[in-house]
């Protein structure tokens, strides 16, 4: 709409041919320039996507789908199946999700609800603010020094081997390092409520907790759904954090505290040792499954969130 | 609401204080790991900061003392390729974006970029190591910087596309009216006019990416060495606190909490600063 009245301004071949001389640059180059900048983030995106087909095309040719189902996990000789993988993300995201909802709402309830503005609500935003701010190599550190050992305690007391490292350290990273995604997009949703809503359940004697439970949070709840899906997302493709408290095992783990390997952990980990075709084509694939995964985790929390806020 | 009636107005109001407790105590636990990490790197950190530490090579194993020189340099210089690759690319990206809104291509072009902005860090150091290692023959900071480059590109597109949608179009009327082409009306008017928005998310971007290891591990790789030759292997800050932090000895953890100290308050000093930059400047009609 907007460019329309820039055609207008520029109509005469004899203006272009002035603008050119002056300014280097001709109006229809610029457009074009613009156009390009536009269309090559497009043409990133689907560059990645290709070399990682390319790239693991050995692993994909020699194992087929059956890469995904294989239990054993053998660089030397030459066997790779990712389920122990597989197994290992999933049980570490969600067990992560699952601990950092305790939490997350609460905070979207805190932050959209009971405590909109002031300061209680500045404070608690850049708290969370500065949570998301902190690398991801970071929480690995603070993990390894004292969740690892907290661990360890526990699971001496449960009379489990205490390692300390393990899957459910990796979640209690994982948990905290979640927590700013899926509460800000909570909040967000929880504050676009509509009052009017809110007011009349109110009006009819409701408590506020009565209100949060029975109009909020049924609402909201795409929108908060929404905003766990995109969590996933983040806590799926983890790498540093996760591979520093994990335990780094290449076998299908089997319970939550035994030590294990995500897809990301995986790659971090044996990426730069990996000799041979196959070894490194395997090790793309993964990421490639990767990259499947969190875009479609991505895209439908974004269309949620695009619905949500369109019906208001 | 059905069997309310028979509840007592005494038990809902207390079930409602009851949450509203349970709410502020949950909130308030979720902060805790970030006063715990913060508190914990401080003072661990602090007190191996010297002129050494921040001036200085480091050590071989065994020997007292030594610095990371050539993280924090090497920190730089990846910032300095990514902001190369990420910026003016996506700055044009982020004028495409506001000035063509309802066009098809600008649809599919946010959709990849929501789509980039999702992909793990770990997938996007393998896209450079295919990309740059793999023809080049060796790791490199080149690398690195693409790796981050590419982290950074959604960051910038998002933040000049939403705050040049703010510009309200009587201003670009205005340059027009008077006969300034579109290009130079979008150059000396709108972009000017969304600087500090545009700035910001820039700030932005460089925060997310300084801390970033995962896509740096088999591009950037790491060198004990002082290196300013961006074909050869950098060290950076994250990559020192990951190989330090998971070695076996005492000495080099003490070094990878300095090194924390360090990045925690590059990164936070970043945010902070962009914040400032948003409310000082902030783009007001």
């Amino acid at each position: 709409m907007n460019h329309t009245i820039a055609d207008v301004a520029v109509p005469t071949a004899r203006s272009k041919i002035t603008l050119q001389y002056k300014w280097g640059v001709s109006e229809a180059s610029f457009r074009r320039i613009l156009y390009l900048a536009g269309l090559s983030l497009l043409i990133l995106l689907v560059a990645i996507f290709f070399s990682l087909v390319v790239a693991s095309l050995p692993a994909l040719r020699q194992f087929g789908f059956g890469f995904l189902t294989g239990k054993i996990w053998d660089p030397v000789r030459g066997e790779f199946g990712a389920l122990a993988f597989l197994v290992g993300t999933l049980m570490s995201s969600f067990m992560a999700l699952i601990i950092s909802m305790v939490f997350s709402l609460p905070v979207s309830i805190f932050l959209g609800e009971y405590f909109r503005h002031g300061k209680a609500s500045t404070f608690l935003k850049s708290a969370i603010e500065l949570l998301a701010g902190i690398p991801s190599v970071i929480y690995g550190f603070w993990g390894l020094f004292l969740l690892v050992p907290l661990v360890r305690a526990l699971e001496m007391k449960l009379g489990v081997a205490p390692q300390g490292v393990g899957i459910f350290t990796s979640s209690l990273v994982l948990a905290v390092m979640i927590i700013p995604y899926a509460s800000s997009i909570g909040t967000e949703v929880i504050s676009l409520v509509p009052s009017d809503l809110k007011e009349a359940a109110l009006s009819l004697g409701a408590t506020r907790f009565e209100v949060i439970r029975k109009v909020i949070l049924p609402y909201a709840s795409s929108g908060i759904f929404a905003g766990i899906l995109l969590a996933l997302g983040r806590a799926l493709g983890e790498t540093m954090a996760v591979t520093m408290v994990i335990g780094n095992s290449n076998f299908l783990p089997q319970s939550i505290f035994s030590p294990g390997n995500t897809m990301a952990s995986v790659i971090a980990n044996e990426f730069t040792e990996a000799t041979g075709s196959l070894y490194l084509a395997s090790l793309i694939e993964l990421a490639l499954v990767l990259f499947i995964v969190t875009m479609i985790i991505n895209v439908l929390g974004k269309l949620m969130i695009h619905k949500m806020s369109a019906r208001k | 609401m059905k069997g309310m009636a028979e509840i007592s107005i005494h038990r809902r109001i207390w079930t409602d204080n009851l949450f509203k407790t349970l709410i502020i105590v949950l909130s308030l636990c979720s902060i805790l790991p970030m006063f715990l990490i913060l508190s914990l790197i401080i003072q661990n950190g602090i007190s191996v900061i010297n002129w050494e530490f921040l001036f200085h090579l480091p050590k071989p194993v065994g020997e007292a003392g030594g610095g990371i020189a050539n993280a924090i340099l090497g920190t730089l210089w990846l910032i300095v390729l990514s902001f190369v690759f990420s910026v003016p690319l996506g700055v044009f990206a982020g004028i495409y974006l506001s000035e063509y809104r309802g066009g098809k291509l600008a649809y599919l072009t946010r959709l990849a970029i929501e789509i980039l902005q999702g992909i793990p860090s770990i997938v996007i150091g393998i896209i450079a190591y295919v990309w740059v290692v793999m023809p080049m023959g060796s790791f490199s900071a080149l690398s690195g910087g693409v790796a981050l480059g590419i982290m950074m590109l959604p960051v910038v597109v998002m933040a000049t596309e939403e705050t040049l949608k703010l510009v309200p179009d009587s201003l670009r009327e205005a340059s027009l009216a008077l006969g300034v082409p579109y290009s130079r009306t979008i150059l000396k008017v709108i972009l000017p006019a969304g600087l500090s928005g545009i700035l910001s998310g820039i700030l932005l971007g460089v925060a997310r990416v300084a801390g970033e290891t995962a896509p740096l591990l088999f591009t950037a790789f790491g060198s004990p060495f002082m290196n300013h030759n961006i074909l050869k292997p950098i060290n950076s800050l994250p990559l020192t606190i990951f190989n330090y932090a998971t070695s076996p000895y005492p000495d080099w953890h003490t070094l990878a909490w300095g090194a924390s100290f360090v990045l925690i308050a590059f990164v936070l000093g970043l945010n902070l600063i962009t914040k400032l930059v948003a409310n000082k400047w902030k783009v007001q009609f």
